[in-house]
């Protein structure tokens, strides 16, 4: 039902993941209305009590503004949003240095992969 | 709100719970699990006024539920209760002659969103089509607890989906509660605030969805299949 959730996160953490995604992404524009907490639930498949956390949580983090009788929005401050998708970048390094780690590479041996095969996806 | 105290009960000679001790708050989406015959629709029905306790006390809002305190509280039976010859609109005028807090617009409203036509009769609807109807009457009261038991139970994915969405759509979760009886713990989480697990006929645990996410790195459905574990290597 709704979305498909990962099972060692909880439901409402993933679901700041996915929004702060769009926005970064794009999808949502700065200034962008969201859906309205009911409406979201639905789409997503999950309780309005866990929705109403998401947009509480996503508000104190700046992210989003609640404008009264009108909604909850995205951000028109572009350095905010800025500011999340340097903490998104950091924390995706960070994620991939572990695995690195892990498996015994040296971060300078990857470095020198990545710039040597670039950015392609395939 | 709705407090259960040493609540047991047997049927004969047989338990069906023990000893039960349980506060549900307002305004949450609660699932009950537990394997079959632990004791869930007899909590359901104890709620709701349908059962009495043989010791122990049941209240709701501090006065002892009976089956005429349960006004204020709806509860769906797993079975199919309908008048096979009602049509959906009829059904609705029956429920509205027997049920103080139905409000037929509302009832209307939810079986138009699940496309449900009000002159289908009821024993010409598919099985999926009367778990909607089903969901329509119940949710048409104005209740402040909707006990379902089972309300996923032999439906397809579709109907799955299209009453959890009902139940999103047309509960107010600040202030009305939903407990569901479920076997379908995986695809029911997303819409449960939390969990009450009973086994052998009592309560093991009562917790909140993301406090088991949080404390213990898992889903629902793991964190229930590793205390069903625990429980028994203890030489239960």
């Amino acid at each position: 039902m709704g979305i498909d959730f990962l099972p060692d996160k909880p439901i409402y953490q993933q679901l700041i993941d996915r929004i702060t995604g769009d926005i970064i992404r794009g999808t949502l524009k700065p200034g962008e209305k969201l859906l309205s907490v009911r409406e979201y639930a639905i789409e997503a498949g999950v309780n309005a009590n866990t929705m109403q956390r998401v947009y509480k949580e996503l508000e104190q983090m700046e992210i989003t503004e609640t404008r009264r009788g009108q909604g909850s929005f995205v951000t028109e401050d572009e350095a905010k949003i800025a500011r999340l998708r340097d903490e998104m970048k950091e924390q995706l390094v960070l994620s991939f240095i572990q695995s690195v780690e892990e498996l015994g590479f040296t971060t300078s041996e990857m470095i020198q992969h990545l710039q040597k095969r670039g950015g392609k996806n395939d | 709100m709705i407090e259960l105290k040493n609540v047991s009960k047997k049927y004969g000679g047989r338990k069906a719970l023990e000893d039960i001790t349980l506060t549900l708050p307002q305004g949450k989406m609660i699932g009950l699990v537990g394997e079959n015959g632990s004791g869930k629709t007899t909590l359901l029905k104890l709620m709701a006024g349908l059962l009495t306790p043989n010791s122990g006390t049941a209240l709701f809002g501090g006065k002892r539920i009976t089956r005429t305190i349960a006004t204020n509280i709806a509860y769906m039976p797993d079975a199919d209760l309908f008048y096979p010859y009602f049509t959906v609109r009829q059904l609705f005028a029956f429920y509205e002659s027997q049920f103080a807090d139905f409000n037929p617009i509302k009832a209307k409203e939810i079986a138009t969103f699940l496309n449900v036509s009000l002159d289908s009769k009821i024993k010409q609807l598919s099985k999926g089509n009367r778990g909607r109807v089903k969901i329509a009457v119940t949710l048409g009261r104005e209740a402040d607890y909707y006990l379902l038991d089972e309300p996923f139970s032999g439906l397809d994915p579709m109907v799955r989906d299209d009453i959890a969405k009902g139940l999103i759509r047309f509960t107010d979760s600040g202030r009305q509660t939903v407990i569901m009886s479920t076997h379908e713990l995986k695809e029911v989480e997303p819409l449960l605030d939390e969990i009450v697990v009973l086994k052998g006929n009592r309560m093991i645990a009562y917790e909140a969805v993301d406090e088991i996410r949080d404390v213990y790195g898992k889903d629902a459905t793991s964190w229930m299949v590793s205390l069903f574990r625990e429980g028994s290597s203890n030489g239960e």
